[in-house]
């Protein structure tokens, strides 16, 4: 537990509290009347009330799209699943910028419901609401379907037989057992939809604000420190109550669980009635997912000379934009990929380690210590970016300038995951198989390796690709720490988006393309390394 | 597994705790750092969208020995924020960047050092905002206009706006698209144009009038001129519908550069009477570890070669009247001639009483 605490003390709490205390410090005075003033703002009011209810309606309808998706990715067979669980995951990693103007091809002007219906839900609430289920519903396929998939099914079986009905066998054994990945899944959509920052600012339009909008804009634009620092506090208490209510009812839920391979669990659809649902299921991840990543795609191929890879060529070469990269756009991938890496293995030790140690030991500072794990969620990217600025510039922590930083904060975005995904499973681990090993003389460290590991293994997959995941697509932080000689692939996206041009919109459109592959791409591989793994047992 | 586990485990721990001794070498091993000729390093910090020539640079290195190491942070705002920030231990020796509207924000949080640069008698005296002091440099100038598509204009038989005025007229009800004052740089300083014109008193029945022609606001230049805007290679794939969009002066050249032909005039045009000048700044921050190399630099950036590299780099004007622009730029940009401007001050005292009246006005 020292490890992930002191992670979280030097690369979170230290820069948090040090851009917060800036901002509510004058002359060395603290200033706390700051507070209630801004609170009492009636626009602050306003803004802290949407921000609860559209993310509340956003988790509440990710949950409803999504659980029937974890259900036919953990039970059922079809071809073509690894990938297209690796596309749902696309979303994901994307820029908003960008997957917001995929989006736009659908929902704005012109788009398919304005040619098919004329309907237009751009600058609607209903925007960001769909939006939101665009980018988390991989949050909920993966984290419920990984524990779904191992859930033995002949628990729900048995209750058939003795007699329940299809929906009572699910609500009675199958739900309470998944209660604890669902519970997860909707506080980590809730946590990302209620610090929603770009699809709120691109498709809800300058009339929608959320809290993280209004701290982006105190900070970066007018800074005022003061009342950024008010509202990071503010945003502070709303997931620390969030948080505390999560940790309630999934203490009374967790139970440990008999996991079974994944692979026995699942098989080919039966009946009309499975069928309906596979393809229900189908059609939707197409209409809303794959839709609109296919417009990314096809514009990136759409040149000045019809369709071509002119974009694609363009971006190899550092000549024309010579300066834009110092670099060719295309070596953003390996920059992103080695920033990647480097973040999902800090992520996955730290939040492994912060995991096991939760699993373990009971109390309240156990439990503090799980909430605080997940504030970086709720903590607006420019709060970190503005923190580490701030706080790590002296020796020996100055690190502004290092590469190091990157990661570090990706990481920091990838451990609440790491910690979630893991929980459920670890928990679910029966205390008995250690014990027994133990009794056998096996050390703790080898009654990990035998008894956890090997259950575990397949969380850990899930982990490991949230965590890469999140740190490809992490923008906010990284704009302000990536350096110019080697920026991120996100942040490369966004810099030519910022030229006009065609050339530069074709590049950004091709770079996106490519970011989408390079994501499935790894997530497909980390499927792999994981199948393997399990199959050992 | 074993061993990879415990290896990772160690990595990890040196990571999150070793991490000093970790950085110390990143920044030795440096490859920006390490000058070319043995000589020092100059660090210059700026936004996102600065951009220079590697061939310049490396000019700059053949003429004093320095080598430029550059460090970015978001747009111009957050740049300039960053910098105040960091006031005490400053990122780098010079801050390139800071324009019109942010450089009373520079000025009372004391940002940098005086330093008179060579080659200012070339420079235009109207665009020396400090001359008395020389606390800031002049380096480039730029133009925020309306922007618009000429084959909508051309096929609806209508002549497109010149001025403000024709902004509110009825036949332009419904064609423009501009960007949120508290968002946006261009949007606010779209919004400093129509104050400089209209005076405190009057723009905001000016943005009554406008609002009550349509004009549609969106968050950020990226959406209006790649969405919402019918003349740009993104409006059109992303069936934009606004012929309209407040950008920049250099935007029409931006749209032909890479295009092969060249075509005989840009898809799109400047209102020219709708235009904010933009003067974007370099200063040599206090507390620079290279006082010496960081004057050198702002020397150079008023230099020729330099300022003849800005306007493909990023888009903007030189201010040295010896620097030729490129072809692109005479060929398929717009002179202005009378931008609205205001002082430096103005901006900073009124800014946000100005932009909370503009949302009320505009966003309700």
């Amino acid at each position: 537990m020292a490890l992930p605490l002191a992670f979280f003390a030097v690369f979170f709490a230290y820069p948090v509290a040090s851009i917060v205390s800036r901002g509510l410090k004058d002359g060395g005075q603290w200033r706390f009347g700051r507070i209630g003033e801004v609170i009492t703002d009636p626009h602050i009011g306003h803004v802290l009330w949407f921000t609860t209810w559209q993310a509340a309606a956003s988790t509440a309808l990710t949950l409803a799209c999504g659980l029937p998706g974890a259900y036919v990715f953990a039970r059922f067979d079809f071809p073509g699943k690894r990938l297209l669980r690796a596309v749902v995951t696309v979303p994901f990693v994307l820029p908003t910028v960008v997957a917001g103007s995929a989006f736009l091809a659908l929902l704005g002007h012109g788009g398919l419901l304005d040619e098919l219906w004329g309907v237009r839900l751009d600058t609607t609430v209903w925007a960001i609401l769909l939006a939101h289920v665009f980018f988390n519903y991989a949050v909920v396929v993966r984290t419920v379907g990984g524990l779904w998939a191992q859930l033995d099914p002949r628990q729900e079986e048995a209750a058939r037989v003795l007699g329940a009905g299809r929906l009572a066998a699910w609500w009675r054994v199958t739900l309470p057992a998944l209660g604890p990945a669902v519970a997860a899944a909707g506080l980590m959509v809730f946590l990302f939809t209620f610090t929603s920052f770009g699809v709120v600012q691109i498709l809800g339009g300058p009339r929608y604000a959320t809290l993280e909008v209004e701290i982006y804009q105190q900070t970066a634009q007018l800074l005022d420190l003061p009342t950024a620092a008010v509202l990071t506090l503010v945003q502070f208490a709303a997931v620390g109550v969030l948080l505390a209510v999560h940790a309630r009812t999934v203490r009374r839920r967790e139970a440990t669980l008999r996991l079974v391979d994944a692979a026995r669990t699942a098989r080919r659809p039966q009946g009309a009635g499975q069928w309906a649902l596979l393809a229900s299921v189908l059609v939707f991840i197409t209409l809303l997912i794959l839709l609109p990543l296919a417009v990314l795609v096809l514009r990136s191929f759409d040149g000045p000379d019809g369709y071509g890879l002119a974009f694609y060529r363009a971006l190899a070469s550092a000549g024309d934009n010579g300066g834009t990269f110092v670099v060719a756009p295309l070596e953003t991938i390996g920059n992103s990929l080695a920033y990647g890496l480097a973040a999902t293995a800090i992520a996955v030790v730290v939040g492994g380690l912060a995991a096991a140690a939760l699993t373990r030991r009971e109390g309240r500072l156990v439990r503090g210590f799980d909430a605080l794990l997940m504030l970086p969620l709720g903590t607006s990217a420019v709060t970190v970016g503005f923190g580490f600025l701030i706080a790590l510039d002296e020796p020996p922590l100055d690190l502004r300038t290092s590469w190091i930083l990157v990661p570090l904060a990706q990481a920091l975005v990838g451990v609440p995951f790491v910690v979630r995904t893991m929980l459920p499973v670890l928990r679910a681990v029966d205390a008995r198989l250690r014990e027994a090993a133990a009794v056998l003389g096996a050390s703790p460290l080898r009654a990990w390796r035998e008894v956890d590991l090997p259950l575990v293994g397949r969380a850990l997959g899930v982990a490991a690709g949230f965590a890469f995941a999140v740190s490809l697509g992490e923008f906010g932080a990284t704009v302000f720490i990536a350096r110019p000689d080697s920026p991120t692939l996100p942040v490369a996206v966004a810099r030519l988006l910022g030229r006009p041009g065609e050339l530069n919109y074709g590049q950004a459109m091709a770079l996106s393309t490519i970011l989408m592959l390079v994501c499935a791409a790894a997530l497909l591989v980390l499927e792999r390394v994981r199948t393997d793994r399990t199959g050992e047992f | 597994m074993n061993t990879n586990l415990r290896r990772a485990v160690v990595a990890a721990a040196v990571a999150a705790l070793g991490l000093p001794a970790l950085a110390a070498c990143g920044g030795s091993g440096d490859k920006g750092s390490a000058g070319a000729g043995g000589g020092k390093t100059v660090t210059l910090v700026s936004h996102d969208s600065f951009l220079v020539s590697d061939s310049v640079l490396k000019e700059f290195t053949k003429q004093t020995g320095y080598t430029v190491k550059v460090v970015k942070g978001g747009d111009a705002g957050q740049a300039v924020n960053q910098a105040i920030l960091s006031k005490s231990h400053p990122q780098g020796d010079v801050f390139f960047g800071v324009d019109n509207t942010l450089l009373s924000r520079a000025f009372d949080n004391d940002l940098f050092t005086p330093y008179e640069a060579k080659g200012l008698d070339r420079v235009p005296k109207d665009v020396q905002a400090d001359a008395a002091r020389h606390r800031v440099t002049p380096v480039d100038s730029g133009d925020i206009c309306v922007n618009y598509d000429r084959a909508y204009f051309a096929d609806h038989k209508l002549a497109p706006p010149q001025s403000f005025d024709d902004l509110i007229k009825p036949e332009y009800k419904n064609l423009l698209v501009t960007e949120n004052s508290a968002t946006s740089s261009p949007g606010l300083a779209f919004q400093l144009a129509t104050i400089a014109k209209y005076g405190e008193d009057n723009w905001q029945d000016y943005w009554k009038k406008l609002k009550a022609n349509d004009v549609e606001v969106v968050n950020g230049w990226e959406q209006a001129y790649n969405e919402r805007f019918s003349g740009s290679a993104g409006g059109k794939k992303a069936k934009g519908d606004k012929p309209l969009v407040v950008s920049y002066a250099s935007s029409p050249p931006a749209e032909v550069v890479g295009v092969n032909p060249l075509p005989k005039e840009s898809p799109t045009g400047v209102a020219t009477g709708t235009c904010f000048r933009q003067i974007e700044f370099a200063g040599l921050l206090k507390g620079a570890k290279n006082t010496e190399g960081g004057k050198a630099l702002i020397d150079f950036m008023l230099g020729k070669a330099f300022q003849e590299d800005m306007p493909l780099q990023m888009y903007v004007n030189p201010v040295n009247e010896d620097a030729k622009l490129p072809e692109v730029f005479t060929k398929y940009g717009a002179k202005i001639a009378d931008s609205q401007t205001l002082a430096p001050e103005k901006i900073a005292k009124n800014r946000d009483q100005w932009v909370k009246a503009w949302s009320s006005i505009v966003l309700k």
